[in-house]
C-alpha cells in the first residue's frame, strides 16, 4: 500500500447533460446507464484502475443520489483502498460559506485539500461525459517526458468537424501554440478529449489566480487552459488513437450504443486486457423463450426474452412478450415490453412499462428522429407515440 | 430470534463424483450461474443469519474462491459473517486418529469449537446437494412453536425406482408434526414418502450436548448412534416444503433437475419468491451477445456469452461460446466452454473450459448424459 500517490484522478460528474432530456431528469449524465449493464462513469473508472490510478476523486453535484448510491465505496472497481480508492466529493459548507462548484475548475479549487492528502505530483483530470478505452499511466509517462507543465489528450477528428470541438494547434514536437474553443475556421483537427494532466503545484498556482479573478468563468476550458498558454508554459498534445465518443447527444448515445454490436464490434468490452468494471447485481440468467428471436443483439442477465429483438442493446431485467418486436433499440432495464407492441429505434430509460399493443417510434428507415421515453413512464396499452418524440412522463 | 447457520459442504458428494472429482460439492456448478452453495447460504441470509460456519473437506480450493470474503451475500462482517471450518488435522498426533471425515457426526465434530462457541438459540443445519428456495425463518418459527429439540426439513414426493439410496431418510409424522418415524429409505421401495431434505434445525444447547457425547463415547454416526437410539424420548419435528425442490444424487438427477430450470413455474418457486433472493458471486461479465445467424430458443443463458449458431433447450453457463453453425440441443455447457463451428452436441454436459473443436458431433440421452471433465479438448 503506497502511502504517497503519484498522480491523483478528479473526474468531474456534476453535469446535468441537458441535452440527454429525459435521460437526466433524475440523473447525473455520468450515471446513465450504457451497453446494457454499464454507465457512463464506469469507463473512467476503469480506465484510472487499469491504468494503476487507485485515488480517484468524483466531483458531484447535479442529481447525485444515483452516482453516489452506484459508486458506494468502490469496490466493483477494486477503487475500495485503505489509503486513496474512489471518494465523492460534493460541494461543501466551509468557514467563508458554502458554494456550489461554479465551473470546472472551481470544483477542482474547491477540493485542493483533498489532493494534497496524497501528496501527489501530477493530477489528472477527466470527464464523466465520455465512452472510451485509454491508458493514462501511457499519457502520465508523454507528460513525464516531455518536462510538461500541462498535457492535453487529443483525438484527429474529421476537419468538417472540427468546428465542434475545442481545437489544439500543435507543432510536431507536440507543443501547443494554440487553443481554440469551437472555432469557425479550424486550423488543426486535434481535437481536445477533455482530459489533462497537470503537475499539481503548477496547477493549484493557476485556480488560485483564477479563483481571484471576478470576471473568470471558472472553467478549464475557457480560463485555466488559455491562461497558461498566454503565461508561456510548457503545454504539450497527448495524440489518442482509438475508441472515443462523446455521448452528450441522444443520438451520439444511440451509436455508441450500437457500437457494442455485430460481428467485429468497433466498442468492444470483452476485452480482457482492458476490461471495463461495473456493479454487478446477481439476477437470474436469461430466459431465451421457445418462440423468441434475436438477430445481432446484446442481452443481460435477468431478461426474459419471447417476442423479436433485432439490433438492439438490452439491460438487465427486460421482459420482451410474446408476439412484441424491438429492433434499433436501446433498453436500459427493468422494462416491459407487453404483447405484441412494437419498439423501433428508440431508447428507453429504466423502469419503462409499454402496454400490449402499443407502438413506439417508427422503423429507422422513416423516423426522422430517435423516440426517447424516460425513466418510470408507463405506455398505456395501444398507446402510439410517434417518432422523435421524447417523454419523461404522461 | 436469533439463529446460526452451518453448511456440509461436501456430504454426499460421492453421489456426483465425475463433477466432485476436483471440487467440492458445494461448488458444483448449477443453473447458468450459481453453484450448489448459494442455495442454502442464500436461504440462510435471507433469514437474517449473519453467523455461519461452513465446513469443508477435500479440495475446496475453488469454494473459496467463490465463497471470497462473502462480501456477495452480505456476509463480510466485523463479527460473524462466513467462518470456513477446515478439516482438524494435528502434526503432533497419530494421524490415523486424524483421518478424514466421513459422516456427517464426524463433520460436526470438526465443527465442535464453533458449535460450542455459537451465541445464538438455535442453529440451521444444511447441506450442498439440495437446491430448493426455503424461508428459514418460517422454519424456525415453526420450531420454536413445537416446542421440539430438532426439526427437520422434509419434501413429499413420488419417489421413483433408483431416485434414493440407502443413505437417505424417510420419516413420518403425525398431525402436528411431531416425527413418529426416522429411518433410512429401504432400497427397492417406491410411491409416495416423506423424503428428509437435509435441512435441520437445532436448539443450539441440544446440539452443543450431541457434540460432547459424541466426543466423549466415540460416536461416529448422527443418526445411528444418536438419533435412533434415542427416538422415543427426543421430541422431534417434521415442517414440509411445497417449493420446488432437487436433490442432486446422481448425473441424470442433475441433468433432470438443470432442465426443469426451463420451466418458468420452476425459475418463478427457485428465484422469484418475495423477499427470499437467491444470491450468488458476481463477477464483472459483459452482456451476452447474440451475433447474426444465431438461433436461440428455449434456453436459460448466462452473461458473457457469444452465440453464433443454434441452441435449443439448453442450459448455457457464463462466457461460453457458440460458433457459427453449431447446434447446441438439450444440453449444459459450464462456465468457459467453447463450441467450435459447425459442431453438433445433444444432451451433453460440458465443465468448465471444455473445447469442442469445430464440426465434432457428441451426443448423449437423457438417462445418461455424456458429461465431459473440467478442460477436456474434443
Amino acid at each position: 500500500m503506497k502511502q504517497k500517490k503519484e498522480c491523483v484522478a478528479m473526474l468531474l460528474a456534476g453535469g446535468q447533460g441537458s441535452r440527454l432530456y429525459a435521460l437526466t431528469k433524475k440523473t447525473a449524465k455520468p450515471a446513465v446507464r450504457f451497453g446494457g449493464k454499464y454507465r457512463i462513469i464506469d469507463f473512467p473508472l476503469s480506465n484510472c484502475i487499469n491504468s494503476d490510478i487507485d485515488t480517484v476523486g468524483v466531483l458531484t453535484q447535479y442529481q447525485p443520489l444515483v452516482l453516489n448510491e452506484y459508486i458506494g465505496n468502490g469496490l466493483p472497481w477494486d477503487l475500495d483502498r485503505n489509503v486513496g480508492g474512489v471518494k465523492i466529493l460534493p460541494p461543501y459548507q466551509g468557514q467563508n460559506g458554502a458554494d456550489w462548484y461554479k465551473g470546472t475548475a472551481n470544483a477542482i479549487y474547491q477540493n485542493m485539500e483533498f489532493i494534497e492528502q496524497y501528496n501527489c505530483d501530477y493530477v489528472l483530470i477527466l470527464s464523466g461525459d465520455h465512452i472510451y478505452k485509454m491508458d493514462y499511466a501511457k499519457m502520465l509517462d508523454f507528460h513525464k517526458e516531455k518536462g510538461a507543465d500541462c498535457t492535453i489528450a487529443v483525438l484527429e477528428v474529421p476537419l468538417e468537424e472540427a468546428s465542434r470541438f475545442g481545437i489544439m494547434s500543435a507543432h510536431d514536437d507536440g507543443t501547443i501554440y494554440k487553443f481554440t474553443e469551437k472555432p469557425k475556421n479550424p486550423d488543426s483537427t486535434k481535437a481536445s478529449m477533455g482530459i489533462y494532466i497537470f503537475n499539481k503545484k503548477k496547477l493549484f498556482d493557476y485556480l488560485i489566480a483564477d479563483e481571484a479573478d471576478p470576471n473568470s468563468a471558472n472553467d478549464f476550458g475557457k480560463n485555466i487552459i488559455p491562461n497558461m498558454l498566454a503565461a508561456g508554459e510548457k503545454m504539450f498534445a497527448y495524440p489518442f488513437e482509438g475508441y472515443w465518443k462523446d455521448v452528450g447527444t441522444i443520438s451520439s448515445l444511440w451509436e455508441a450504443n450500437m457500437d457494442l454490436l455485430g460481428e467485429d464490434p468497433v466498442l468492444d468490452v470483452t476485452d480482457q486486457s482492458w476490461r471495463i468494471y461495473a456493479r454487478h447485481q446477481a439476477d437470474e440468467p436469461q430466459m431465451v423463450g421457445n418462440t423468441a428471436i434475436i438477430d445481432n443483439a446484446s442481452i443481460t442477465e435477468g431478461c426474459e426474452i419471447h417476442g423479436t429483438v433485432k439490433n438492439s442493446v438490452l439491460g438487465s431485467g427486460v421482459k420482451v412478450m410474446y408476439g412484441a418486436y424491438v429492433k434499433d433499440s436501446v433498453i436500459m432495464g427493468n422494462t416491459v415490453i407487453g404483447e405484441g407492441a412494437t419498439v423501433n429505434y428508440t431508447i428507453l430509460d429504466e423502469g419503462v412499462d409499454i402496454g400490449a399493443g402499443a407502438k413506439v417510434g417508427e422503423a429507422r428507415e422513416n423516423a426522422k428522429d430517435i423516440t426517447v421515453i424516460g425513466t418510470g413512464v408507463k405506455v398505456p396499452s395501444g398507446a402510439v407515440i410517434p417518432a422523435g418524440e421524447m417523454i419523461s412522463e404522461l | 430470534m436469533s439463529i446460526a447457520g452451518l453448511i456440509f459442504s461436501n456430504l454426499n458428494q460421492n453421489k456426483l463424483a465425475a463433477m466432485t472429482r476436483q471440487r467440492v460439492l458445494a461448488s458444483v456448478p448449477f443453473g447458468c450461474r450459481y453453484r450448489l452453495i448459494d442455495f442454502p447460504l442464500s436461504n440462510m441470509v435471507n433469514a437474517g443469519i449473519t453467523n455461519i460456519g461452513i465446513v469443508t473437506g477435500y479440495n475446496y480450493q475453488s469454494l473459496l474462491d467463490h465463497l471470497g470474503n462473502g462480501k456477495d451475500w452480505d456476509l463480510a462482517r466485523r463479527s460473524g459473517g462466513i467462518r470456513i471450518i477446515p478439516p482438524y488435522i494435528s502434526a503432533y498426533e497419530n494421524p490415523a486418529l486424524h483421518k478424514m471425515y466421513i459422516s456427517r457426526l464426524e463433520a460436526m465434530l470438526s465443527a465442535a469449537s464453533f458449535i460450542r462457541n455459537c451465541p445464538e438459540d438455535h442453529i440451521v443445519i444444511s447441506d450442498c446437494d439440495v437446491v430448493c428456495n426455503i424461508d428459514i425463518d418460517a422454519l424456525v418459527e415453526e420450531h420454536k412453536k413445537s416446542g421440539a429439540l430438532i426439526t427437520f426439513l422434509a419434501k413429499t414426493m413420488n419417489v421413483e425406482e433408483g431416485q434414493m439410496d440407502e443413505t437417505d431418510f424417510v420419516l413420518e409424522s403425525d398431525e402436528t408434526g411431531k416425527v413418529t418415524h426416522f429411518n433410512h429409505y429401504k432400497a427397492g421401495t417406491t410411491g409416495k414418502m416423506n423424503v428428509f431434505a437435509q435441512v435441520m434445525v437445532m436448539d443450539t444447547p441440544f446440539l452443543r450436548s450431541i457434540v460432547d457425547e459424541a466426543t466423549a463415547q466415540g460416536f461416529t454416526s448422527f443418526f445411528n448412534d444418536i438419533i435412533r437410539p434415542n427416538a422415543d424420548r427426543l421430541h422431534m419435528h417434521a415442517v414440509y416444503t411445497d417449493n420446488w425442490f432437487a436433490q442432486m444424487h446422481s448425473m441424470e438427477q442433475y441433468f433432470r433437475y438443470s432442465m426443469q430450470l426451463l420451466d418458468s413455474n420452476v425459475r418463478a418457486d427457485l428465484f422469484k419468491r418475495e423477499n427470499l433472493p437467491i444470491q450468488t458471486k458476481v463477477r464483472n461479465s459483459p452482456p451476452t451477445r447474440y451475433l447474426p445467424g444465431a438461433k436461440v430458443s428455449g434456453s436459460l443463458i448466462a452473461d458473457g456469452c457469444v452465440i453464433e449458431g443454434t441452441v435449443e433447450n439448453s442450459i448455457i453457463f457464463r462466457g461460453v461460446h457458440v460458433g457459427k453453425g453449431a447446434v447446441v440441443r438439450n444440453s449444459i455447457l459450464m462456465q468457459g466452454t467453447y463450441i467450435g463451428d459447425h459442431a453438433s452436441l445433444g444432451c451433453v454436459v460440458t465443465d468448465k473450459n471444455v473445447l469442442i473443436r469445430d464440426g465434432r458431433t457428441l451426443s448423449g440421452h437423457e438417462t445418461m448424459p455424456f458429461y465431459i471433465a473440467k478442460g477436456v479438448h474434443v
